[in-house]
């Protein structure tokens, strides 16, 4: 960044509070100078916490390399899982991983159509969350296949063994869902950072920076006509995005109702799995964007409208996904199915896994009622540790679905226990490394909030006051 | 800037005459001014999308969308089709006497490949139709014109528009109270 777009952009960081989604002063330019100087700031000057955070991150990376390296070198039984819990920790994560990518396309997407202007300056942030989101997610029912470097026979393609995967079962269907959602992800990504990519490369002060952001623009220069067509490419995208999330996670949640597994075997499963993965990804990206946020004295940009227009999301969803737990209870009772009341007495009461279920009522349920609040919505290190909560609490709802009902099926002479070992969790914890070393790179590297979006923020805000005067 | 010359007029060919301004308010009726004068042939570029300019400047396409329908209708068949075709023809399974034709369960798939074909048509098409990726354009000759990507608006008149002429039409431009008027190299 040269000098004299620093002191251009001197507009004091003021949060203008819970009714506006940009802070006062602010024009064109200075919007413009603002988050791309998050990226064009001097490297040595980048903010203290994301050097520690993206160490701590890269070393969780290592933790992953690891752990892998031990699962190919051993195999899957490095994992706690065995018959009856052939789904483990992998299961489990993988759901929790897609779950939170649902949050992005929902802000890109749905927010869009609905024409809600607080999504602006955190859609970007949000689609790169979904993207490296989903990345996680799609490593773990690789590395659950025991032959991981055979993963490719997923894909029908015609091969010398005259094979083809079978299409009428939900993990086929999870192939093709996870994979279209993958790509559509990064397409809905990109496409949004090709006019930001113009901006910075005639924003570059280095000729390094101006040939990659050059590249990437790939010649755009904001012509009218290249604009209309843009904007209804976009447009459709989020309308077929929409669908699509919706799709996707109902997929997911066949993998489960479509077995017979009390436990498993609810035609609720659809709604609630994909109100659960709004509900986790909003708490997602709370937990990102907040700190971010005051890192980079980007208050006057994620104003407190958006930290409470998200709270009352996650508010709502986790509201859909309590009634997902009370019709989960009543029809245990009201069909007066033997295996499915025992299902729900061993998940509340009977199994040793009976405590999950009790924290994760406590953590997606009571907890989050402190929503409700106006105060507690006002404050944002409350609203951080509600997301945290969250985030654990749906974490556990995937642990109560996959392993408390895995362990006790029809027959008792094939119950049995699941444990993690060390291996399990260092996986996990290696995925959340590469999702948040890849976000800590995103946000030091791409324009983070949606430059020519914000512009648009701030000419309909003009627009407003011209009208009012 | 790539080139950063800007040429005063007299030498070289000229790809247009561009006006600068300073709020898409002023850009919008200078569009709608200069289409009303006869010129057909030019372009608006801005930092963001303005609603109403495309139309302004007379530009009118709807060829996106139609390329996406045809998109989504073929990842739609090709789909339903692998589907059909995995489960009738090639690995067909009798499982319990049920139909090998289960319809019913090849639409999941059919509606992924329905969106995944749709969508990256929508991109591939846009940018098609756009031309990009373009490594050179006459436009980012302008000095300014690297504020097309920030704070500035631009209209630019080309040369090929019959009405064009360099003086008339630059006199007109300037009518239009822009903060600048400037020719563009080609």
């Amino acid at each position: 960044m040269r000098q004299e777009d620093l002191e251009q952009a001197s507009v004091a960081t003021l949060d203008p509070g819970p009714d506006e989604i940009i802070g006062p002063g602010h024009g064109y330019e200075t919007v413009t100078d603002k988050i791309s100087g998050v990226v064009f700031r001097p490297f040595l000057k980048t903010p203290r916490q994301m050097f520690t955070g993206f160490a701590c991150a890269f070393l969780l990376v290592n933790l992953l390399m690891i752990a892998v390296t031990w699962l190919f070198v051993r195999g899957v039984g490095v994992w706690g899982i065995a018959i009856p819990v052939a789904w483990g920790f992998a299961i489990v994560n993988f759901v929790w991983w897609i779950g939170i990518g649902h949050a992005g396309t929902l802000i890109s997407a749905i927010l869009l159509l609905l024409k809600q202007d607080w999504r602006t300056s955190i859609n970007r942030f949000s689609e790169a969350m979904t993207l490296f989101a989903v990345a996680c997610a799609g490593m773990f029912p690789i590395l659950h296949l025991g032959r991981p470097w055979l993963a490719y026979w997923l894909l029908p393609y015609p091969n010398t063994m005259w094979m083809w995967p079978q299409p009428r079962s939900p993990l086929i269907w999870d192939v093709f869902a996870v994979s279209t959602y993958a790509t559509v992800s990064f397409l809905f990504w990109f496409t949004g950072l090709i006019p930001d990519f113009a901006t910075m490369r005639d924003k570059a002060g280095n000729s390094t920076a101006q040939k990659i952001f050059g590249m990437l623009a790939m010649g755009w220069r904001g012509s009218a006509k290249h604009w209309a067509r843009y904007q209804k490419a976009y447009l459709l995208l989020a309308g077929l995005s929409t669908p699509l999330v919706v799709s996707v996670h109902s997929v997911v949640s066949f993998d489960f109702a479509v077995a017979i597994l009390p436990g498993w075997h609810t035609t609720i499963f659809p709604p609630y799995f994909v109100a659960g993965a709004i509900y986790s990804g909003f708490a997602m990206v709370l937990t990102l964007a907040i700190p971010v946020r005051r890192w980079y004295h980007l208050e006057d940009l994620i104003t407190m409208r958006h930290i409470e227009c998200m709270s009352k999301v996650m508010l709502g969803t986790g509201l859909i996904v309590a009634y997902g737990y009370v019709m989960e209870a009543f029809i245990a009772w009201y069909s007066g199915g033997q295996y499915e009341r025992y299902a729900f007495i061993n998940r509340v009461w009977e199994g040793g896994y009976w405590w999950t279920y009790w924290l994760l009522i406590l953590c997606n349920i009571l907890i989050p009622q402190l929503l409700w609040s106006r105060r507690v919505r006002m404050n944002v290190s409350a609203v951080f540790a509600i997301a945290l909560v969250v985030n654990v609490g749906m974490w556990l709802e995937r642990f109560v679905i996959v392993v408390t009902s895995l362990t006790r099926d029809f027959v008792p002479s094939s119950w049995g226990t699941y444990y993690p070992t060390i291996w399990d969790w260092s996986t996990y914890l290696g995925t959340i490394g590469v999702f948040l070393s890849l976000m800590f790179l995103f946000i030091r590297g791409l324009p983070a909030i949606s430059i020519f979006e914000m512009r648009e923020v701030v000419h309909h805000k003009e627009l407003a006051h011209a009208r009012r005067d | 800037m790539l080139a950063g010359t800007s040429f005063s007029g007299q030498s070289g060919a000229l790809y247009g005459i561009m006006a600068e301004f300073d709020d898409p308010e002023s850009l919008l009726d200078a569009a709608q001014l200069a289409r009303s004068e006869g010129y057909r042939e030019m372009d608006a570029y801005t930092p963001m999308p303005v609603e109403g300019l495309a139309e302004a400047i007379g530009f009118r396409s709807s060829w996106v969308q139609r390329l996406v329908l045809l998109g989504g209708l073929c990842g739609a068949a090709g789909g339903f089709l692998l589907c059909w075709w995995i489960t009738v023809i090639a690995y067909p399974h009798n499982v319990a006497g049920r139909p090998l034709n289960s319809w019913p369960a090849y639409i999941p798939i059919t509606f992924e490949t329905m969106v995944l074909i749709a969508c990256i048509t929508a991109v591939v098409g846009m940018l098609a139709l756009n031309g990009l990726p373009q490594p050179y354009h006459p436009v980012f000759n302008v000095e300014q014109f690297e504020r097309a990507s920030r704070d500035r608006f631009f209209l630019c008149i080309e040369a090929s528009d019959p009405r064009f002429d360099p003086v008339a039409t630059r006199t007109f431009l300037k009518r239009l109270k822009p903060r600048e008027v400037m020719d563009v190299a080609a």
